[in-house]
């Protein structure tokens, strides 16, 4: 199977050479070629890893022996002490408006992502540059590091909830349009196409066949997205100076190692509780 | 859409056929259209149920037949005490979807109520930040801070710690994808290692790069062990779920003539799903590259991600950063259209 996805023809018939068998009759050398295809390709991708590894000088004989001490460390520092408790105080709330923050940007991200979409989609869309256009600027949102959205609102936006709230929306409008165009163009057309032939016009069309059909998965991604969300906050809370992120970063950065801990059983928690309310609300509403 | 769940109905047979009709996959809007079918049976038709519902309304008062007695109304279709034809039905699935909208547009709109602003006048605010993404996008420069081979180098380390990663973390995930694969392990072994990936995943990236670079020091070597992490966690659960799939006679057989357990992975397992498994790869490579350099600018572990971090909060160097950004865009787009091209054509079929 590797060799006759991975490797063009011209390359598949040179490998067979000139013995090859006829098409239908056994081929003795086929469990050899397969063979030597994936040792190939075992060969290539070690070749790559050492070569990337020497390029950032990775010791790969430190790195595992230094898991199990990085672990028995962890486990032995973060560990959250009786007075790191008395922080719960500033936790919470951090936390608290981390999760709105990340529902929010959810959903109104979901809000516009899924306007894009619907307008931007193949089957149902308004056709013209539209779906190119939309494509372009998902993929731009989505792919324009979060680092560097963090810096232009910072800037400008300074430190506030609402920076950290903009951050999550614009990466998660990208992200949401590219799943909701999936989506829309996955769902058959027959609704679409009987409405179109009673000469419904297109916001009919939308109301009553192209939401209806795609409104779960819809509520679905954006669960998703508000678990990925909540995690994500982390990461632009420790650069935007908001939320839960914030607070990790003040106690790590002045080496309150068992009140960060305590921080990160939070979020650990907070995940964990946020994937399964999605989950039975996704076995619900499927 | 479909009429599912119980709802009282005029007598025995219409129930009967409602509830077979149930059994359909929801979303058939075709099916909750009544409309359509109804057409012929009416001379004009304007286009909404509810026209055609009092249409069917007033026939039924001239000709003075119950609801359930006329002819037009398809045998299934739920009608109100008036007569009219339902169109939309309380199913428990859509009673729960509409409560689950409910709650987040309450909590979407309860936080933009209490969100705090900030001391910036918002609308001012948001013209600097559109301004300064016009100038990141359209002039990008370098100021002096770096040279170009500087960055580019920056994007090998970057696309190196998240090829190391993706390797890495390819060949740990595979051996504990078959043990968590429930076809090829047994259920202790399978639902321990998915709790553990669990947990794994629950814990945000930056957190276990920044933990790793104060245990072990700062390096590569933290910041590769801390995207091993999700990394691990991604691909054991793509990968057990495809190992998963695999026809469970082609086990049976090989398992029947003697295999042994490493036979049958590599004779049977591997080869049907050698593909599946190098899409879900390289996608998390594309994941892990995005993640190293987000990690690379608040763990300082190098590559692209702290040149950025540098341009944007010492230098303050909105045309550095915009250079850096159309590199990582270069990149991620490409990784991106292959990831995609790969999904479509070895993962999504199933």
């Amino acid at each position: 199977m590797t060799e006759r996805t991975m490797q063009p023809a011209g390359l598949r018939a040179s490998l067979r050479g000139k013995g090859a068998v006829p098409r239908g009759s056994y081929d003795g050398s086929f469990f050899r070629r397969r063979t030597l295809a994936i040792v190939a390709a075992a060969v290539v991708f070690v070749a790559l890893g050492a070569v990337s590894g020497t390029f950032v000088g990775f010791d790969s004989i430190k790195a595992i022996l230094d898991v199990p001490g990085g672990l028995v460390w962890m486990a032995t520092q973060f560990v959250p002490s009786l007075p790191s408790l008395d922080k719960l105080g500033t936790i919470l709330p951090a936390l608290g408006s981390t999760i709105l923050a990340s529902i929010a940007s959810s959903c109104t991200a979901a809000v516009l992502a899924y306007i894009c979409a619907v307008l931007g989609s193949r089957s149902v869309g308004v056709g013209g540059p539209v779906p190119l256009v939309v494509r372009g600027i998902a993929s731009l949102f989505r792919n324009i590091p979060v680092v560097a959205w963090a810096f232009i609102l910072l800037f400008s936006f300074k430190q506030s909830e609402f920076t950290g709230f903009f951050a999550l929306f614009l990466t998660s409008f990208g992200y949401l349009t590219r799943c909701f165009l999936e989506s829309v163009d996955e769902m058959s057309t027959g609704p679409v196409e009987a409405l179109r032939a009673t000469g419904a016009t297109y916001g009919q069309i939308v109301a009553h066949a192209v939401i209806p059909l795609s409104i779960a998965s819809v509520v679905s991604w954006v669960l998703y997205m508000i678990e990925t969300n909540i995690r994500d906050a982390t990461l632009i809370g420790i650069l935007t100076g908001t939320g839960i992120g914030f607070v990790f970063d003040i106690y790590y950065k002045s080496f309150r190692y068992d009140v960060a801990g305590l921080v990160v059983l939070a979020i650990i928690a907070v995940c964990i509780a946020c994937e399964l309310v999605s989950n039975y609300v996704r076995r619900r509403i499927l | 859409m479909t009429p599912s769940g119980s709802v009282v109905l005029p007598n025995d047979r219409r129930a009967e056929a409602a509830a077979s009709r149930s059994a359909r996959p929801r979303g058939d809007a075709g099916d909750s259209r009544t409309e359509v079918r109804f057409a012929p049976a009416i001379p004009t038709i304007s286009g909404t149920a509810e026209t055609l519902a009092d249409v069917t309304n007033d026939l039924r008062s001239t000709n003075n037949l119950q609801p359930e007695d006329d002819p037009r109304v398809p045998a299934g279709a739920r009608v109100t005490r008036s007569g009219k034809i339902k169109t939309r039905v309380a199913s428990k699935p859509n009673v729960a979807l509409m409560l689950t909208l409910g709650v987040l547009a309450l909590v979407t709109v309860f936080t933009m109520v209490t969100m705090n602003y900030g001391k910036v006048p918002f609308a001012q605010a948001f013209a600097a930040a559109v301004g300064d993404f016009v100038t990141m996008m359209l002039q990008p420069g370098l100021a002096g801070h770096f040279t170009l081979p500087d960055v580019v180098e920056g994007l090998f380390v970057s696309l190196a710690l998240a090829l190391l990663t993706t390797f890495i973390g390819a060949v740990i995930a595979f051996v504990l994808g078959l043990l968590a694969a429930s076809n090829l392990s047994n259920r202790a072994a399978s639902n321990a290692i998915k709790v553990l990936m669990s947990v794994a995943r629950a814990v945000p990236t930056i957190l276990w790069v920044l933990v790793f670079s104060v245990a072990i020091g700062l390096g590569p070597e933290a910041a590769v062990i801390g995207l091993l992490f999700h990394s691990v966690a991604y691909l054991v659960k793509a990968y057990s779920e495809s190992f998963e799939e695999v026809d469970a006679g082609v086990i049976e057989a090989l398992r029947a003539s003697g295999a042994s357990w490493w036979q049958v992975v590599f004779q049977g397992v591997v080869p049907e799903k050698v593909n599946e498994m190098l899409s879900w790869t390289f996608i998390r490579f594309e994941i892990n590259f995005v993640n190293a350099v987000a990690v690379g600018a608040v763990a300082g572990a190098g590559g692209i991600g702290y040149q950025l971090f540098l341009a944007g909060s010492f230098y303050y160097n909105i045309h550095e950063v915009g250079l850096i950004v159309y590199l990582c865009l270069a990149v991620a787009v490409v990784l991106e259209v292959v990831a995609t091209k790969l999904r479509k054509r070895y993962i999504v079929q199933h």
